[in-house]
């Protein structure tokens, strides 16, 4: 059952081996830690990797599960951005994770090729605050839309930002 | 007619013409009105119009809000709208141990909380890389059935209220109360369970308990059948529910619908045949599938799995091995109360994991279940040396359910986004975190 090990699973090392052969220079990392492998891939190769990872047919991933941010507060590459993949045919989970540096925090959306993507991206947006260009629907999903802050950030104090959300007006 | 302030709370429909300049609208409002018009318009000036319905609406499962567009009475674009229900449970994780978030859990899928606390020990146990032993195994997977039992009787009860059958829903409130009194049983509480612990469980299954858990799986089975004979055969319930918000099977995956919204659409997938947690792999059990992708298939799924369920804890409490229900671990878990107050050792290990947490090594791990929802599934990032996760990701499967609405509701009339609403089953208090 639980194990302390650190293997990929099989069923996942044909398509890394075919990921690194087409993409490169953009699949920067493969790590796996328990039985959870984890891609890095490059910014700008994003689309492209997601859409081979669904019309592949060695391990075709039809089912995008999650894409959530991560502020890491570092000073290099502040977020990360992770896509959660899942193959009904073969079973098998893969995790993408994708950089953001903070002074430029924006990457492609990925909605045109998943469109379950739309609200996950949303609320990435919504609460650490990347942007995803292209998206068609880009509103915050929790927050109201008018909100400065975002809350996920590390730098976002644990009780809210007094007055931050302004009450209504007494009629 | 009165128009529209910035905060478009009406409960009147209003014409398209009256609505406010397009720079003084809400984006929620932009957002609908820019939405592709599924239909034409007969008289653009007359039938055009804009209703808001929720976030405090019955039929809504919480606090879920829906601007409609509609033409006369169909539906032309729809944009819902979650958040009412936002208590930031993802950044209250960020500042808490692992055993303070175990709590928490309780208030996602308000439907399930035992199956919530177990998802949730799962992904940290993963992360530990701890193994609980066979009985413990056994109880988690015993909870995990009952909760699912209980959260697709609601599921059932209001779907069939919202399409006009008022009985249904008291039965299965029957039913799910006996359940909540095995819960009180069994947890010691009937709805806040916080059951699980880490490398364990908060307390070992009595024979009471388990004499309850036997009498009701006996007694269920017919309860069902009365369930089924009162709305499986009903005229009304079927014109209300064939061939309403239907999806296909590749959109269903495309858009991210899992669990018994999947499985109506013809998909094969569940996680505990797929990739096996606890004991579900020595359990015998079938997924049930439905092909037609509408708000009757689903209901059907959902009453499938219920007696899949059923067999499911039946093999568990024959199954089930005598033991402990504690992992070996002094490091990771938390000592039984009587030997803190009587040993040295107990009592410091006690202090450190109350107070600095269990420590598990920098990683990144997710932990997917299959709960009556879809996958719900917990992303922990934890960093070296800390108590805490350093971020954790809900991943709530209504949440992703809810976006598939719009999709589902274009092109019905009005009185069916409550039969869609109550076929998907969403539970706000996990969609908004």
């Amino acid at each position: 059952m639980a194990d302390t090990t650190h293997t990929m699973n099989e069923a996942l090392s044909p398509i890394i081996d075919e990921l690194k052969a087409k993409f490169g220079e953009n699949i920067q990392d493969v790590s796996t830690f328990r039985d959870d492998t984890i891609v890095k891939v490059s910014r700008e190769a994003i689309v492209e990797i997601v859409t081979y990872l669904r019309d592949n047919t060695t391990v075709p991933f039809p089912l995008c599960e999650d894409v959530f941010g991560i502020d890491t507060f570092e000073r290099k590459n502040r977020f990360q951005v992770n896509y959660h993949f899942w193959s009904v045919e073969k079973k098998v989970r893969i995790h993408l994770k994708v950089e953001v540096d903070e002074r430029d925090p924006h990457l492609p959306s990925i909605v045109g090729v998943f469109p379950g993507a739309n609200w996950y991206e949303r609320e990435a947006y919504d609460m650490i605050g990347v942007f995803f260009d292209n998206h068609p629907d880009h509103r915050r999903a929790y927050m109201p839309e008018d909100y400065e802050y975002y809350p996920l950030r590390k730098d976002f104090p644990m009780m809210g930002v007094p007055g931050s959300i302004p009450l209504p007006k007494r009629s | 007619m009165k128009t529209v302030g910035i905060e478009a709370e009406y409960n009147q429909p209003i014409s398209t013409s009256d609505l406010p300049p397009k720079e003084k609208q809400p984006q929620i409002l932009r957002a609908l009105l820019e939405q592709d018009p599924y239909l034409k318009f007969e008289d653009p000036l007359e039938h055009d119009m804009v209703l808001n319905m929720g976030p405090s609406h019955p039929a809504t499962h919480g606090v879920l809000r829906l601007l409609v567009r509609l033409d006369g009475e169909t539906v032309i674009s729809v944009v819902p709208e979650v958040g009412y229900l936002h208590r930031g449970y993802e950044k209250i994780a960020e500042n808490e141990t692992y055993h303070e978030f175990i709590t928490h859990t309780d208030r996602l899928d308000y439907l399930q909380p035992l199956h919530n606390n177990v998802a949730y020990i799962l992904a940290v146990e993963k992360l530990l890389g701890l193994e609980v032993p066979p009985r413990a195994q056994y109880l988690r997977t015993l909870i995990s059935e009952l909760a699912r039992i209980s959260s697709h009787l609601v599921a059932m009860g209001v779907m069939t209220m919202d399409v006009g059958a008022m009985t249904l829903l008291l039965w299965c409130f029957r039913e799910r109360e006996k359940l909540y009194d095995i819960f009180d049983l069994i947890a010691g509480a009937r709805f806040t369970t916080s059951y699980t612990r880490i490398g364990g469980l908060a307390q070992d299954i009595s024979d009471e308990s388990i004499a309850a858990v036997k009498a009701f799986i006996d007694q269920f089975p017919d309860r069902l059948e009365e369930a089924e004979r009162l709305i499986n055969r009903n005229r009304i319930f079927f014109d209300r529910c064939r061939g309403v918000g239907v999806i296909s099977k590749e959109d269903a995956l495309a858009w991210g619908f899992t669990g018994p919204n999947l499985r109506g659409s013809g998909v094969d997938h569940d996680l505990r045949k797929d990739r096996p947690y606890l004991v579900y792999d020595q359990m015998d059990f079938d997924v049930p599938i439905e092909t037609e992708g509408d708000a009757l298939a689903r209901y059907y799924v959902r009453l499938a799995e219920l007696r899949e369920s059923i067999k499911i804890v039946q093999q568990c409490l024959e199954k089930m091995p005598k033991g402990p229900i504690h992992a070996d671990d002094p490091k990771k878990v938390l000592p039984r109360k009587e030997e803190v107050y009587t040993r040295m050792e107990e009592l410091i290990h006690d202090f450190m994991i109350v107070n600095f947490g269990v420590n598990p090594p920098a990683g990144e791990v997710y932990h997917a279940v299959e709960s009556s929802k879809g996958h719900l599934g917990f992303y922990i990032v934890s960093k070296e040396g800390e108590g805490h996760p350093w971020r954790l990701k809900i991943r709530s499967p209504s949440f992703c359910n809810i976006q598939v609405l719009p999709k589902l509701i274009k092109g019905h009339l009005l009185s069916d986004i409550v039969t869609i609403i109550g076929s998907i089953d969403p539970v706000l208090g996990e969609a908004d975190k």
